[in-house]
Parts: structure tokens; C-alpha cells; sequence
């Protein structure tokens, strides 16, 4: 078996494996892993600058935010359907990505994490501030006729655990797969060289500014594509999605899961996810357990759990 | 014949230094150039002015006829123009093969070359002797390959103008008389532009030598004529010697 062969079935046994957890989950746990399916394809979206780009944004919250309401203002004041709304939030990622990216591609480093930061918190106090049409910080309630596919097969019913658990994971299949193609990709290997060394790529012939342009537009719509698939399949879109913290969530997953590693962002959004779920049920200083795992993360797998891997034992991991 | 580089007034200041001084320069098809100077003559701050790695402050470019002073260096390199840089600069974390394959994709991107990366990737290793060390870690090469592997990706670059900054500093004496050799071989589909130190590598491989000095031409011919120049002999080869 060649390499090829051995990473498309590596990939394709995990979305297996989450498909089968679809038939034995308990309830409770079914929902929590199709939350988290759609947070680590945030999380993916993020690893594509931050893990493969080498940019380090503190402002991915607004892509996020961007899918989440693109596609929740869309049915709440257009009436669109499931699709278009879908459809919408992911020209809302890409539009706004575009434009974030010719400003804050001019920068690099802690001017590009000041400069994402600040665009971020100002989409999130625009969404605060335009309180009669985005819902302020209620946000809005998508209510569950709204969150139904029409097809020619029968109704696709977004509320229900089953379908929304399959849905999660059809798009988080979706976005590993496409994840996988482009960082194997020429693409995906200049990528890699601007990270490394972008004076000597850029003497190779490469404009470094639009890949690294058409790398944040990518990551913004897969973001923006995780956004609105929250807010489709749970049914709210709220503002607090938009702040900081939902910066520095998807930063924390890639890093705890292997940035720059295909499969990095699922463990390391399910491993703190899990970590935080548990812990809570314990204490409420729950953030206390999220603190003591990054420094013993920091100590001891400084590239996290896949990178980690990578590095020590299985050098073909993408 | 056209020269395939002219530089008109080209002058660049950094502060209140100038490190380029209206330096009209003009580089023939097929020759080699070395350009000599003492250190801080302006040597490297030329060579990226012609590359587009530093914008100048006055003066115009023109390569094989086409003005190219407010061109991007990565247009540059697209139309020929490839820079091995003086401090190594390699993906010290990638492969040597795939070092060299991010030049050849960009190659084979502008329509510059076909067939197979595969074999684009070989055939500019093999010129320079690294085909056997292909698939080690680029970090891993002994100092005198890694330079090597620089001039093996400015070759897969396909350049017509290939400049090559101090290329032999730091190598033993043996890799020095490969360097002459690989050089050479260079020149058969280059013009080849050397900025270099050792006036041994120098006197044997240039055409025609430009001295630089205080950023402004101080003379320029060939080597017999630059060695008994004696302007030349005060700025650079040691006093009346």
C-alpha cells in the first residue's frame, strides 16, 4: 500500500468511527460529540493560517460569527431556506475574510494578532450595537420549522439528534477530506514554505501575499461554514460567539491537538471539550483543569498530541 | 546584441548613507560578471536592487528590454531572474528533494519548463551532485551541500540571469574547484552574475569584473585589466601590492 493509499483510508476509518459512535452513544454524549464535530471543523478551518499558514489570528471568532449570523439573519429576515442560508454564510466568510486579509496581510506577527483582534471585537460590538436586527446580546432563536431541508425524498428534519449528529459530520467529512487534499497539495506546499521562509519562497517566484490571502479566505469560509451549521442545527445564533473567547478556543484545540496536522483539530476539540465537560461537573473553577493541561502541554508535547506523534514515531502523518 | 541587464542611475539610500550610488551597469547575454568591492561597497544591496528584494530610491532597470523597476520580485524571478542568497537560506525542515521541487512547481506553473516534477527536481541535484542525499532533511547537509542545494534551486528556477551571492564563502578548497566547474557549466545556459571574495574563483571564471567601491563603479574590464588598475589595487587588493 502506498502512502496516498494509507492516509485517504487513515482519514476515512476516523469519519468511520465517528459515524458508528452515531449508533452507540448515549444521548447525552450524541449531542455533545455533534457540537463538537462542528467546532472542529472551526477548528480545521483555524489550523489552515495558524497550523499550515504560520499566522497567527486572534480574530477567527468574526468568521465564525459571520457563518452563524449570515445564515441566521438570512431565515429571520429574508426567509431563506436551510441551503440558501448555508450558501449565504459561506459568501459572508469568504467576503469578509477577503477584506480582513488585504488589511491585515500587510502585517505579520503581533501586529497581525492585534490587528485580527481588533476587527473581530469591532464585528462583535457592531452585532451588539445593531440590536433591532441581529437580536443584540439575546441573539435570535431559530425556531425549528425554520431548520428544515425540503427535499424531493421527504423532509430533513435539522432538530432531530440523529440527522443533526449525521449532518455535523457529513460537513466536518467534507472539510477533512478537502483539508487533506489541499495541504497535499502545491498549494498547500508553498504554504508550508512561506511559514518557513518567506524571503527565500518569495525569491522562488511565489507571491506570498496572495497565498497567504487565498489562505485566509479558505480558513475564513470553512469557519464561516462551521458557524452557520451551529447555528442551523442548535438553533440559536448569539453574539457571544463573536467574542474573543471563541478566538482563542479554536487557537487552544489546534494547538492542544497538533497544529499543522489533518486530523489535530478533532482530537484536540474533543479532548478539551470533554475536559471542560468533566470538570465542571466537579468545580466551577473548571477553567483551572484547561490551565493545568496547556502547561503540561507546554512542558511535555510542545507540538501537541498529534504533532507529538508525528514527530516522535509516525513521520508520514499529513 | 542587447544587453539581457541595464541599469540606468541606479541608486539606493539607506538614511543618509548611500549605499548605491548612479550605477549605470550593463550585463551581455551568455557572459560572467563578477562584481568585486571592499566589504560595504554595496556589493549585496546592488544585486537585490536588480532582484527586487529592495526597491531603489532612483534610477531604472531594465531586463532583456522591458523596464522592470517597479516589478515585485516574484515577477522577477518569474521572468528569469534568480537570486542564491549569501547567508544560506534553505527549508532547513524539508527534504532536499523538496527544496528543490518548490522551485521547479513554480516552473512548471508559469509554463517555464514541462514533464514531470519528479524529473525536473533530479536533473537540477544531479547537476550540482546532491542526487544521492535527495530524501535527508535539508538542515542535515553539511554546511559547503546546503550551498550547493541553493544554487540547485536557483538552477531548477530555469534562470536566464542567475545571481549568485558570495557562493563559495565558507567552502573547503576542493568544493571551491567544484564550484569553478559547476560555474561553468551554469554559464553554458545562464548569464551568470557573481558577487565573490576569493580572487582566485574570481580571475578564473569571470568574463568581465565590475569594482564597486563606496557604491559607486570604480572601474570595470576584464581581469587582466582590473588586475593592474591601479585605482583598483588601492581600494581593494591591498595598497600598492
Amino acid at each position: 500500500m502506498n502512502g496516498t493509499a494509507r492516509l485517504w483510508l487513515l482519514h476515512a476509518a476516523v469519519v468511520a468511527l465517528l459515524a458508528a459512535l452515531n449508533f452507540l452513544l448515549p444521548a447525552y454524549h450524541h449531542g455533545l460529540m455533534a457540537r463538537i464535530l462542528v467546532l472542529a471543523t472551526f477548528a480545521m478551518g483555524y489550523n489552515l493560517t495558524f497550523g499550515y499558514g504560520g499566522l497567527l489570528s486572534l480574530g477567527h471568532a468574526m468568521f465564525f460569527a459571520a457563518g452563524l449570523y449570515g445564515a441566521g439573519l438570512g431565515i429571520h429576515h429574508l426567509g431563506l431556506g436551510v441551503p440558501a442560508a448555508f450558501l449565504a454564510a459561506l459568501a459572508c466568510g469568504a467576503a469578509l475574510a477577503f477584506l480582513a486579509g488585504v488589511l491585515a496581510l500587510r502585517t505579520t506577527g503581533v501586529a497581525f494578532m492585534i490587528v485580527t483582534l481588533m476587527f473581530s471585537q469591532a464585528f462583535h460590538l457592531a452585532i451588539l450595537y445593531f440590536s433591532a436586527f441581529t437580536g443584540g446580546d439575546q441573539g435570535l432563536v431559530l425556531r425549528p420549522q425554520q431548520r428544515r431541508i425540503e427535499t424531493m425524498l421527504g423532509t430533513l428534519d435539522l432538530t432531530d439528534p440523529t440527522t443533526r449528529y449525521l449532518t455535523a459530520l457529513a460537513l466536518f467529512s467534507v472539510v477533512l477530506f478537502a483539508m487533506l487534499a489541499i495541504v497535499r497539495s502545491g498549494f498547500g506546499r508553498v504554504l508550508v514554505a512561506i511559514r518557513e521562509n518567506e524571503e527565500r519562497t518569495r525569491m522562488l517566484g511565489y507571491d506570498t501575499f496572495a497565498s497567504r490571502l487565498a489562505a485566509l479566505v479558505a480558513s475564513g469560509t470553512i469557519c464561516a461554514a462551521a458557524g452557520a451549521a451551529y447555528g442551523l442545527l442548535f438553533g440559536y445564533v448569539g453574539a457571544n460567539f463573536a467574542s474573543v473567547q471563541y478566538s482563542i478556543l479554536p487557537l487552544l484545540w489546534v494547538l492542544l491537538g497538533g497544529a499543522a496536522t489533518t486530523l489535530g483539530p478533532l482530537f484536540g476539540t474533543v479532548f478539551m471539550y470533554y475536559v471542560v465537560d468533566i470538570a465542571s461537573g466537579y468545580t466551577s473553577a473548571y477553567m483551572l483543569a484547561v490551565g493545568v493541561i496547556l502547561i503540561l502541554l507546554v512542558l511535555f508535547f510542545r507540538k501537541g498530541l498529534l504533532g507529538t506523534l508525528r514527530e516522535r514515531w509516525l513521520g508520514w502523518l499529513p | 546584441m542587447n544587453a539581457l541587464l541595464e541599469t540606468r542611475g541606479l541608486s539606493r539610500d539607506f538614511g543618509g548613507l548611500r549605499a548605491v550610488d548612479r550605477v549605470d551597469f550593463s550585463l551581455m547575454p551568455g557572459e560572467i560578471r563578477a562584481i568585486i568591492g571592499p566589504n560595504g561597497a554595496g556589493k549585496t544591496t546592488f544585486v537585490s536592487l536588480v532582484c527586487g528584494r529592495i526597491e531603489p530610491s532612483a534610477g531604472t532597470i531594465v531586463f532583456d528590454g522591458a523596464d522592470i523597476t517597479a516589478l515585485p520580485a516574484h515577477r522577477r524571478v518569474r521572468l528569469g531572474i534568480a537570486y542564491t542568497f549569501q547567508i544560506t537560506s534553505v527549508y532547513a525542515q524539508l527534504s532536499v528533494f523538496d527544496n528543490v521541487a518548490l522551485a521547479v512547481q513554480r516552473t512548471l506553473a508559469d509554463g517555464r519548463s514541462q514533464g514531470r516534477l519528479r524529473a525536473g527536481v533530479m536533473e537540477a541535484l544531479e547537476r550540482v551532485g546532491l542526487a544521492d542525499r535527495a530524501w535527508l532533511p535539508a538542515g542535515q547537509l553539511a554546511y559547503g551541500h546546503q550551498r550547493l542545494l541553493e544554487v540547485a534551486m536557483g538552477l531548477a528556477l530555469k534562470p536566464r540571469l542567475m545571481v549568485l551571492d558570495e557562493p563559495t564563502q565558507g567552502l573547503g578548497d576542493s568544493e571551491i574547484e567544484n564550484f569553478i566547474a559547476l560555474a561553468r557549466e551554469i554559464a553554458a545556459s545562464a548569464t551568470v552574475l557573481l558577487i565573490e571574495h576569493n580572487m582566485d574563483v574570481v580571475m578564473q571564471l569571470a568574463h568581465r569584473i565590475t569594482v564597486l567601491e563606496a557604491g559607486r563603479v570604480l572601474a570595470e574590464g576584464s581581469p587582466d585589466v582590473i588586475r593592474t588598475d591601479e585605482a583598483v589595487q588601492r581600494a581593494y587588493l591591498g595598497g600598492g601590492a
